[in-house]
């Protein structure tokens, strides 16, 4: 098993002295020679990681470069915040551009909270690979002798999971170091850092939005993320994680009012967004407190702009979190929207029931069922039937027949 | 093109009933998939097209278009195509530099208020010249003039209100498939709302019973009620509105549909072959 994981998680690099024959795979190089993505196995769509593995899992192997993820905030924000979290410290390993907007907390404490990554596939790969073949006679000997016909079959596994890996993975206990944090670039949009001049040029946008549109282009124009843009240098993806987006404090009182006044402002934005992200290489995860917007019809036109939308539901402070049922999950997950770019046929998820949890290092997504029935009852039921069965037995012993209990 | 939505609808690329007003509506549901059948359908039909694509890239249409066996950009070159790339001008628009003042065409993006006029005096323009042109040039003669617009619903979101787009509708109307006998097929979406009218005007519900009264005739596509199943994709409901005489003559048929990788398969309800 050890095997074919160290395989695919060595860099391409190394395996390049194997590869000698003329025969070679028929690739876009192109594609291939940004870091940290790969094409997608369904439409050759250039995917890259959100960070967690199970999210990837379910978005089609990632998100497609040039689109927004949508995910609807929790009601306290905390889950939301993680997966952005992930996304961003996902960007810092493999070496992507950053760009952070948030209104509420400045965009450098959301990158010092950013998650340790488990760089062990560097480590251990080295101490594994001489010992190989004498381990692995080893491992057949230990290991345990079950009948052939179970041999075969795959392992129960709820969490999501694809067969290969791609990504890396966190531990949240911990935060990133320092020091592999800065190596990233990284470009902030700290609202309130932003002098916003009024441009009456156009009503339908406020000016917060139209401010980090305008410097969303900057930056993409500047550092050449464009795709247009001459292919000079190697390319690279650009991250963009926008924290909050509707909320009060980015000047939009979507989540005040039931009629909102400029209730066009955020659907123009992302409008916008998605024009600016089509034509370059760079994504955008966007978070929206969603529980704050009454109006159902202006949530669904705003998830039709983006392209994937996940909604999370937070047992927290709901009366769900002391329910036997969901005892094992932190909150349900809702996919609101697959992805169908370039395809005619989104790839749809086999189970729309998901919930997710937090273990004490990693954050998953699961796929959600009932937990075995041991409640007390159940367990004095069959006590009384064991002691049932036991006088029984002792009766058949005894030589007298006719019991009730013989009936099934 | 899907060809059995072409039996379903008796249509082919060799005969199709012309000054027809298509419209594409989805709820819950995604529609979309159905553009792309009526954009293939009529490129195949040597007719000319004005493709109003609001909602995505060309390189998304183009894909999809490939894989259905026609190609966007050799129909663009030849001039069979006209495609407005909505999220391109948009960008010179949304975020306005001093030296390039942006197309024409969007210009509702800088004031909703005056509405969609210049993108129909955009489509009115190019199609009337082009009339003009097939008389003089002569070299290839393409069939009736046909208008796609994806999709309405955006305008909505992008501020303009719902009259100004079904006054666009009619005037579309009124040039494509009166005064030069050609097609028009637009995709509006509904939002999830499931049909809850307790007084309040929902824009895209309201857009949507003003459209359907324009078209003769209606996909209108919807989720499963019993809900989500990975074989089924969902139903399409397909109602046809004639006049014939003096009363209207509707006729309605519901299908239930799945969408492949290159196409999409309908069925009449309870036959899925994943159920059989």
């Amino acid at each position: 098993m050890a095997a074919p994981m160290s395989a695919v998680g060595k860099p391409s690099a190394e395996r390049s002295p194997f590869n000698t024959t003329s025969f070679q795979k028929k690739t876009r190089t192109k594609l291939i020679s940004i870091p940290g993505t790969r094409p997608s196995v369904q439409n050759g769509q250039l995917l890259v990681s959100t960070g967690v593995t199970s999210l990837d899992y379910l978005l089609g192997g990632g998100l497609a470069v040039g689109t927004v993820l949508l995910i609807e905030e929790d009601r306290y924000d905390s889950y939301s915040r993680m997966i952005l979290k992930y996304f961003l410290a996902e960007g810092v390993v493999c070496r992507h551009e950053l760009f952070v907007a948030a209104a509420q907390d400045n965009p450098d404490d959301i990158l010092q909270e950013l998650p340790a990554p488990i760089l062990d596939d560097i480590a251990i790969h080295k101490p594994v690979e001489q010992p190989r073949l004498s381990c692995e006679p080893q491992d057949s000997l230990d290991a345990m002798k079950i009948a052939w016909r179970y041999q075969n079959l795959p392992k129960v596994q709820s969490a999501l999971a694809s067969s290969s890996r791609f990504g890396h993975y966190y531990d949240v206990s911990k935060t990133m170091e320092p020091e592999i944090r800065q190596a990233a670039k990284c470009h902030h949009f700290y609202l309130p850092e932003h002098p916003t001049q009024s441009s009456p040029a156009h009503s339908t946008m406020l000016e917060s939005y139209s401010a980090l549109l305008k410097s969303l282009q900057e930056v993409i124009n500047r550092e050449g993320f464009d795709v247009a843009a001459p292919m000079s240098k190697s390319r690279n993806i650009l991250r963009i994680g926008l924290h909050s987006l509707g909320s009060a404090l980015w000047g939009d009182d979507l989540s005040c009012h039931d009629n909102p006044k400029n209730g066009h402002a955020l659907t123009t934005f992302l409008y916008g967004l998605r024009a600016l992200l089509r034509s370059s290489l760079s994504v955008a995860v966007v978070t929206l407190p969603s529980h704050l917007i009454q109006d159902r019809a202006l949530m669904g036109s705003i998830t039709r702009l983006c392209d994937n939308a996940i909604a999370l539901e937070s047992f927290k402070g709901s009366e769900r979190e002391t329910n036997p049922l969901y005892k094992d999950y932190h909150g349900l997950l809702h996919v609101r929207q697959v992805p169908h770019l370039n395809c005619l046929a989104s790839k749809l998820p086999d189970h729309k029931d998901l919930a997710f949890k937090l273990k004490r290092k990693q954050f998953s997504i699961e796929r959600l069922h009932l937990p075995p029935d041991l409640s007390e009852t159940v367990s004095r039921v069959s006590r009384g039937e064991l002691a049932g069965a036991a006088t029984v037995a002792s009766a058949c012993g005894s030589g007298s027949s006719g019991n009730k209990h013989l009936d099934f | 093109m899907f060809t059995e939505l072409n039996s379903i609808l008796n249509t082919t690329p060799d005969s199709f009933t012309q000054g027809e007003f298509v419209l594409l509506s989805d709820r819950q549901s995604d529609a979309s998939f159905l553009i792309h059948h009526f954009l293939s359908l009529y490129l195949r039909a040597r007719c000319r097209v004005w493709f109003v694509g609001l909602v995505q890239s060309f390189n998304h249409y183009s894909a999809i278009s490939q894989r259905l066996g026609v190609s966007l950009t050799q129909a663009k070159e030849k001039g069979q195509l006209v495609f407005l790339e909505g999220l391109k001008e948009s960008l010179s628009v949304l975020i306005p530099e001093d030296t390039d003042p942006g197309s024409q065409a969007m210009d509702f993006l800088r004031d909703p208020a005056v509405g969609l006029k210049s993108l129909y005096e955009f489509v009115r323009s190019s199609a009337t010249s082009s009339a003009v042109g097939k008389h003089e040039e002569a070299e290839e003669k393409w069939g009736p003039p046909v208008l796609l617009v994806d999709d309405l619903s955006v305008l909505l979101s992008l501020g303009v209100s719902v009259g100004a787009v079904l006054d666009f509708s009619h005037y579309c109307r009124a040039t494509v498939c009166s005064q030069l006998q050609g097609n028009m097929v637009m995709l509006s979406r509904c939002d999830g709302g499931e049909e809850e009218d307790d007084g309040d005007d929902e824009g895209s519900e309201r857009l949507l019973k003003g459209l359907t009264h324009q078209c003769s005739l209606t996909l209108h596509v919807q989720g499963l009620p019993t809900g989500y199943c990975r074989d089924i994709h969902g139903q399409v409901e397909v109602c046809w509105r004639r006049r014939q005489g003096d009363g209207h003559h509707t006729q309605k048929k519901l299908f239930q549909y799945k969408v492949h990788d290159k196409g999409a398969s309908f069925f009449a309800p309870g036959t899925s072959s994943a159920v059989l």
